[in-house]
């Protein structure tokens, strides 16, 4: 149909860039579609490791579903409670959804802290709650700080749609990426000799993509930070129960409990069960706040982004069978664990270091800066178009993760099945090797040219126009996100 | 434990503190007194009826009949594409059966008349998000939607709070049984400019909430026509579009479009839900349908925010594509929701009651404006709150819904059993005849 209309017909927001979609990151989502790897019809098709999945222990569930059909108001057992629950669209959320949500958080957290239902609020996803949160807190113009690298998802999920910038925090390879309180006060101070009001910090811990978590003395002196400057700390711990070996995870909600001094009025958490449970289709994203009037906003505001009942009734059963939790949990840690060694002892027997200091999350943060031709954004966009086109893997490059330092990338370990990941891993292996061979050998014209547009990495005024190398979630034609 | 500091309360946003989200309304304070007070048949039968709440419930029986035969436990078992890969599935694109099968349901509803393309289709977490979606995606902050009055109190908080879009209401009135005409269009309009706020689209309910009617096809004609010369957009609502009680009377703006060759579609988008026509509100299904490629695209981007569970999407796909069952659906819920609103309307003809003639929805637009002291919105809230406490039934007052006219009250008739109903009628009865007598033995001062 010829768009014949006026182009100004939509609005600025939908004009724009904003959605993040518009990068040369769609490359390796394209390459992926077009020729996805399948263990017997496609053997030598892309394999997909730019996803943040989870599925290493569906059959768990898959069993535990088998056995409680009444989870399900559609089965014949269930049916009784069919009505009551496709009739109630309070945005309270079902209080059987919230406190299973609430006490699974808490064993998730070792039940060293406890959750206050009443204080969970639902939203479409994680994906919802940063926009709703972003809502809530800041007035567009003001800004957010965050520190690199961080998940894509984020500029368009705090920014399109409420006008709020993010101010990138950086981190160095130097000392394992770690956020340090210089680096804060670092990117406050800028923001204030700029005229931009900073209205709160955004940390994610467990990290993505780093797969670090948080030590006890910084997540101290973080809080301590935002209590000092009064801004909000928002802190998505999506990944919470992805923490497989020593040391243990250290949620925000333990530090509060210490003695420190803080307004709970500045502390919000989001949380989802994309990434613990591996159910991001069922988009159960949660906020939990310690301010009521943040508690009472979100809820008006999680209209927009409800949990179907049929879902939070189903949770709510699987959530509650406190005996399946606590097995699945530890079973998940287990088996996460392994695959991570597997795969980091066949990155390591290759050459190819990763950061030592993970220990969480679905995917491993992989040094291949050893590999690029020059310490530059470009040549690791180079290269990583000569690991989806050549090797075949779809990895994320760590520029779309605003990270600093060239030739890290994200490699997602948790969402295939053990054949295809030592498909993955032999297909290193040779790239790598064949890669030392050739090293001295200047590269011939790549397979692909894309729009080599010239990269600087964002800055404080991140405008997604001029930032190509962006934050891009997912793929316009199929699936999904990281 | 964290040492609590006294400090001055640090800021929220601007849209935290509004009160754009509406809920200080009447609309919602009925709500409130019912939930305090709720009727129930056995245990409260003096309790507040709930008739604010435009939920349909006749209807559930088919849908667990049909439940009860296609489990979704059969899909969880291993071999099929079971729990593991719905579970996994979040592409904003949506399931394709699933979008195969709105197409098909909506066409359905329009017996046939109109077209839909499933790859048209936008998911969204009820029309809730639709309506928000599309006014992030048609205006930008400051700049105003034309909606014709009365209508759901929802929208103002739906299409204003977190876009900063204005809503310019088309006045519509009794004269012509609230239809809307060019001359209201026109007018609103010209207020529009004349406030310096620039009008992006017409934002229709057909059917209507709250008249319980459906628009004419010469409206819907001159609507479009407006749009175009204004170079506007249009949506249209139509969530109770399956909920009209003749398939022939309703007619869709897809049904015009197609007459005229889909010429200037592209600045028509049609919203719809399971909320009404299958009474599934708790399962946040919600649709935009939009003629244009680029809006298409765009709500698809955004409806990431608002996506419905793959769970709620694989178990509806299958139901709304088997046809059988959704003929038989559409035909039989259009049976009862009419047969309900004949037994509402007549119960409140006998009471002395006139409603506007109305043939869609799950309401009937009820005319208390004889019993008004006074013919204000002060005085329709008065009796509405009358009516709250002493005939203890939540209806919805006019003004609620931004009528001009005082003395309407929207009253809802399919969330409740036809005993319920009755209750409810009989005690309407009792009030007016109380009324009456009250007028006769002191009549109103002159």
């Amino acid at each position: 149909m010829v768009f014949k209309l006026n182009s100004q017909l939509l609005s600025r927001i939908a004009s724009g860039n904003g959605h993040g979609e518009d990068s040369p990151y769609f490359d390796g989502w394209k390459a992926y579609e077009t020729d996805p790897h399948h263990p017997t019809e496609n053997p030598n098709g892309v394999i997909q490791m730019g996803l943040a999945e989870n599925q290493l222990c569906f059959d768990l569930i898959q069993d535990w579903l088998k056995k409680n059909p009444k989870a399900s108001i559609c089965t014949p057992e269930g049916l009784n409670e069919f009505r009551e629950i496709a009739i109630f669209q309070d945005y309270h959320g079902l209080p059987e959804f919230r406190n299973a949500v609430a006490n699974f958080m808490g064993k998730v957290r070792g039940n060293r802290v406890t959750y206050d239902p009443d204080r969970i609020v639902m939203s479409g996803g994680a994906t919802g709650a940063h926009e709703t949160i972003a809502f809530c807190l800041a007035d567009p113009g003001e800004a957010f700080l965050v520190p690199t690298p961080y998940y894509p998802g984020f500029d368009r999920d705090l920014r399109w749609r409420t006008g709020v910038k993010l101010i990138p925090v950086d981190s160095d390879s130097s000392n394992n990426f770690k956020v340090t309180i210089e680096a804060l006060e670092n990117a406050y101070e800028m923001a204030q000799l700029d005229n931009i009001k900073v209205k709160g910090l955004l940390i994610t811990n467990p990290s993505n993509p780093l797969g670090t978590i948080l030590d006890r003395e910084t997540l101290r002196s973080i809080v301590r930070f935002i209590n000092e400057k009064n801004i909000h700390l928002v802190c998505d711990e999506i990944y919470a129960a992805t923490v497989f070996s020593q040391p243990d995870f250290i949620s925000v909600a333990e530090i509060l409990q210490e003695d420190i001094e803080c307004n709970l009025d500045l502390v919000h958490v989001v949380y989802s069960l994309s990434k613990d449970m591996g159910f991001p289709g069922l988009r159960v994203g949660i906020i939990y706040s310690y301010n009521d009037a943040v508690v009472s906003c979100a809820r008006k505001m999680s209209s927009f982004g409800l949990v179907s009942t049929q879902t939070q009734y189903l949770v709510a059963s699987m959530l509650s069978d406190n005996e399946f939790v606590e097995k699945f949990i530890t079973e998940s840690k287990r088996r996460l664990a392994a695959r991570y060694r597997v795969f980091t002892h066949g990155l390591d027997q290759a050459g190819i270091k990763c950061l030592k200091t993970s220990n969480a999350g679905l995917f491993l943060w992989m040094d291949l800066s050893g590999l690029l031709k020059e310490q530059t954004v470009e040549a690791e966009m180079e290269l990583w178009r000569v690991i989806i086109h050549e090797v075949k893997l779809n990895v994320s490059p760590g520029c779309s993760f605003h990270c600093l330092k060239p030739g890290w990338f994200r490699v997602c370990f948790a969402n295939m099945d053990d054949q295809t990941m030592h498909v993955a891993l032999s297909r290193i292996k040779t790239f790598v090797n064949k890669e030392a061979d050739t090293k001295k050998k200047p590269k011939k014209s790549l397979r692909w040219q894309g729009s080599l547009k010239l990269l600087n990495p964002p800055r404080i005024y991140d405008d997604f126009i001029n930032s190509p190398h962006s934050p891009m979630p997912h793929s316009p034609l199929v699936r999904a996100r990281n | 434990m964290a040492i609590e500091i006294e400090q001055p309360t640090v800021e929220l946003s601007k849209v935290a503190v509004s009160e754009t989200h509406g809920e200080d309304s009447p609309y919602f304070a009925g709500w409130k007194a019912h939930d305090e007070d709720p009727y129930d048949e056995s245990s409260n039968s003096s309790g507040v009826i709930q008739m604010g709440l435009a939920e349909n419930q006749v209807s559930f029986d088919m849908l667990e009949e049909y439940l009860e035969q296609n489990s979704e436990a059969s899909s969880w078992a291993e071999g099929a594409p079971g729990f593991r890969e719905n579970a996994l599935f979040q592409d904003y694109h949506g399931l394709k059966s699933f979008r195969q099968a709105m197409a098909s349901f909506m066409e359905k509803i329009r017996g046939g008349r109109a077209k839909f393309d499933p790859d048209r289709i936008v998911l969204t977490a009820g029309a809730t998000a639709a309506n928000e979606l599309l006014t992030f995606i048609l205006a930008d902050p400051g700049d105003a939607l034309l909606v014709p009055t009365p209508y759901y109190p929802g929208f103002d908080r739906d299409l204003r709070w977190r876009t900063g879009v204005k809503i310019v209401p088309i006045h519509c009135d009794s004269s012509n049984n609230f239809q809307v005409t060019l001359e209201a269009m026109e007018a609103a309009y010209m207020h529009a400019v004349a406030m310096n706020i620039k009008v992006r689209g017409v934002l229709i309910t057909n059917p209507s909430n709250p008249l319980g009617a459906t628009i004419q096809r010469s409206v819907l004609e001159e609507i479009l026509d407006f749009a175009k010369r204004k170079n506007i957009h249009v949506v249209s609502d139509e969530i109770y579009s399956g909920s009209t009680f003749s398939s022939s009377e309703f007619v869709s703006i897809a049904e015009i479009l197609e007459a005229r060759g889909y010429k200037d579609s592209e600045r028509v988008h049609i919203v719809y839900s399971l909320s009404k026509d299958l009474g599934l509100p708790g399962f946040r299904v919600g649709t935009i349908y939009s003629y244009n490629d680029k809006v298409v695209t765009t709500a698809r981007r955004m409806s990431s925010f608002s996506l419905i569970s793959s769970q709620t999407q694989h178990v509806l796909a299958s139901m709304l594509s088997d046809k059988k069952f959704t003929e038989k659906y559409i035909k039989t819920n259009r049976e009862r929701l009419r047969k309900r609103y004949e037994m509402i309307i007549q119960g409140l003809k006998t009471a002395g009651i006139e409603c506007l003639k109305g043939n869609a929805g799950l309401f009937c637009w009820m005319n208390l404006s004889p019993l008004l002291e006074t013919p204000t919105r002060e005085g329709e809230l008065a009796l509405w709150n009358s009516i709250l406490h002493e005939v203890k039934i939540n209806i919805s007052p006019g003004s609620s819904c931004h009528c001009s006219e005082p003395g309407w009250f929207r009253v809802c008739f399919a969330n409740m059993s036809e005993t319920t109903l009755d209750v409810a009628l009989k005690r309407i009865h009792s009030f007016m005849d109380q009324r009456k007598t009250d007028a006769i033995q002191s009549p109103p001062q002159q």
